[in-house]
């Protein structure tokens, strides 16, 4: 795998396809725990941590046991207590070895069980049959994605707690109005990563399928360029 | 509280979306035609009402309640994901284009923080019908707000609102009559938030009138004592 398409993975996964911008994904925790810069930080790099290991059991998981059994119809109730379990067990060994993260993160983490990041990107990855290493890129890029935006929008929402809003707009009105111009401007990063043109990449989602078909301009979009500078 | 305010507290005094403010990841994600929304809500209501009905079962045993006391929370997600289990499978076999289209999203049902809130909140200390009645008004309820969305966002992104398969409704004229084209932004995941956002600012617009007046109605009150 050449470096140029690690990069697009890694950036399409976490720009491209946040995991709160266009896929909707983890919204509850987005609105809810955005008030303050440490509580959002605190949250984000949770869920990095937890998306990552629990997309790589449940991978191994889905394809070593549910593939080969044929039991694949299983996967909501086998993802969503892995998911459980593997949070519990952090939580158990962040709480014995260093107490002081557990102090910052530990209420966070029972929140990540019912986080639709986490039980999204791990069906998503093993849906859309990843190899493994992509599929680790995929799982560190969307919580990149998600902490990205977290920290971001906790700043906005701290400045928007100081200015005069419209008193029916105030509170979770306005955040998803801020939210929804955020997501203007990420929809805007289209075209900043250039797929590989060697081999057309068949392990990523079918929605960055889609993306990478508009990365590279149309004949039609160019000539009508080349006419104007004409 | 009686029967009739338990079935209908889910439509808006208690709406679990507009005014609760939970399982807002679906309803950004679907709501770009009515026919998802209606399918997303169809599976939901199976699931809330189903599960409630399980879980209020459950704890109406006293023995059973205390064993599965330490771990509840557990018990309950494994009974809600068997039944979004089932309706995956239902869905994927009779209505494979809505499968299809809502994706992931009925998988999802599994961490909707609607159901899980409801078997912890209200199931598990309520009696069968009471949890049965609950069910139905939360699901009918959060239905009514999707089908809210999708219609505002399908209306003005694509002109069109599709009510069944390729039962639709053209309304394109009302574009061409004004001379513009359906705006796709609120198709994009952009419009997904602006419509919540200004959905919700409405309904807190009207909330603050009533209260205000309300108010007044206090104070003329004193007046007259």
């Amino acid at each position: 795998m050449s470096f140029n398409q690690i990069i697009f993975i890694i950036f399409s996964s976490m720009l491209l396809e946040n995991v709160i911008l266009s896929q909707f994904l983890g919204i509850c925790s987005f609105l809810g725990v955005s008030k303050s810069r440490k509580s959002a930080v605190g949250m984000g790099l949770s869920v990095v941590a937890v998306i990552v290991l629990a997309t790589t059991v449940t991978w191994l998981i889905y394809n070593y046991v549910l593939v080969l059994f044929d039991l694949v119809y299983l996967k909501t109730i086998v993802f969503i207590l892995v998911i459980a379990s593997l949070v519990q067990i952090i939580e158990i060994i962040i709480k014995k070895f260093v107490p002081s993260l557990y102090k910052s993160l530990g209420i966070y983490l029972p929140l990540i069980t019912t986080n639709c990041a986490v039980l999204g990107v791990a069906i998503k990855a093993s849906q859309n049959g990843l190899t493994f290493f992509n599929m680790l890129l995929y799982a560190l890029g969307s919580g990149l994605g998600f902490l990205l935006i977290m920290f971001i929008f906790s700043f906005l929402r701290e400045e928007l707690e100081k200015r005069k809003v419209p008193k029916a707009m105030s509170g979770i009105p306005i955040a998803l109005v801020v939210a929804s111009i955020l997501a203007i401007i990420f929809s805007r990063y289209v075209g900043i990563v250039k797929e590989d043109e060697g081999e057309k990449e068949k392990e990523l989602p079918r929605t960055a399928n889609v993306i990478s078909m508009h990365l590279t301009p149309s004949d039609e979009y160019l000539d009508n360029i080349i006419r104007r500078m004409k | 509280m009686t029967k009739k305010e338990n079935f209908l507290k889910g439509f808006i005094k208690e709406n679990p979306l507009f005014v609760l403010l939970l399982g807002t990841c679906p309803a950004l994600a679907i709501t770009t035609s009515l026919e998802n929304a209606f399918g997303m809500g169809i599976a939901f209501i199976f699931v809330l009402v189903m599960s409630n009905t399980i879980i209020s079962l459950i704890n109406s045993f006293k023995k059973l309640k205390e064993l599965i006391q330490p771990v509840r929370i557990a018990v309950y997600i494994v009974i809600i994901a068997s039944l979004v289990t089932i309706v995956e499978m239902i869905m994927q076999a009779y209505l494979p284009d809505l499968y299809n289209s809502l994706g992931v999203f009925i998988s999802l049902i599994t961490v909707n923080c609607i159901v899980l809130g409801r078997a912890e909140a209200y199931a598990s200390q309520n009696t069968v019908s009471d949890s049965v009645i609950d069910g139905i008004s939360m699901g009918l309820g959060y239905t009514l707000a999707l089908i809210i969305i999708s219609l505002i966002r399908e209306f003005l992104g694509n002109g069109t609102i599709t009510i069944w398969g390729d039962l639709q409704i053209n309304l394109q004229g009302v574009f061409e009559f004004l001379h513009i084209t359906p705006i796709s932004f609120f198709t994009s995941s952009a419009g997904a938030f602006m419509v919540l956002g200004i959905v919700l600012a409405i309904m807190q617009a009207i909330k603050n009138s009533k209260d205000a007046k309300e108010k007044e109605a206090k104070k003329q009150e004193k007046e007259v004592k």
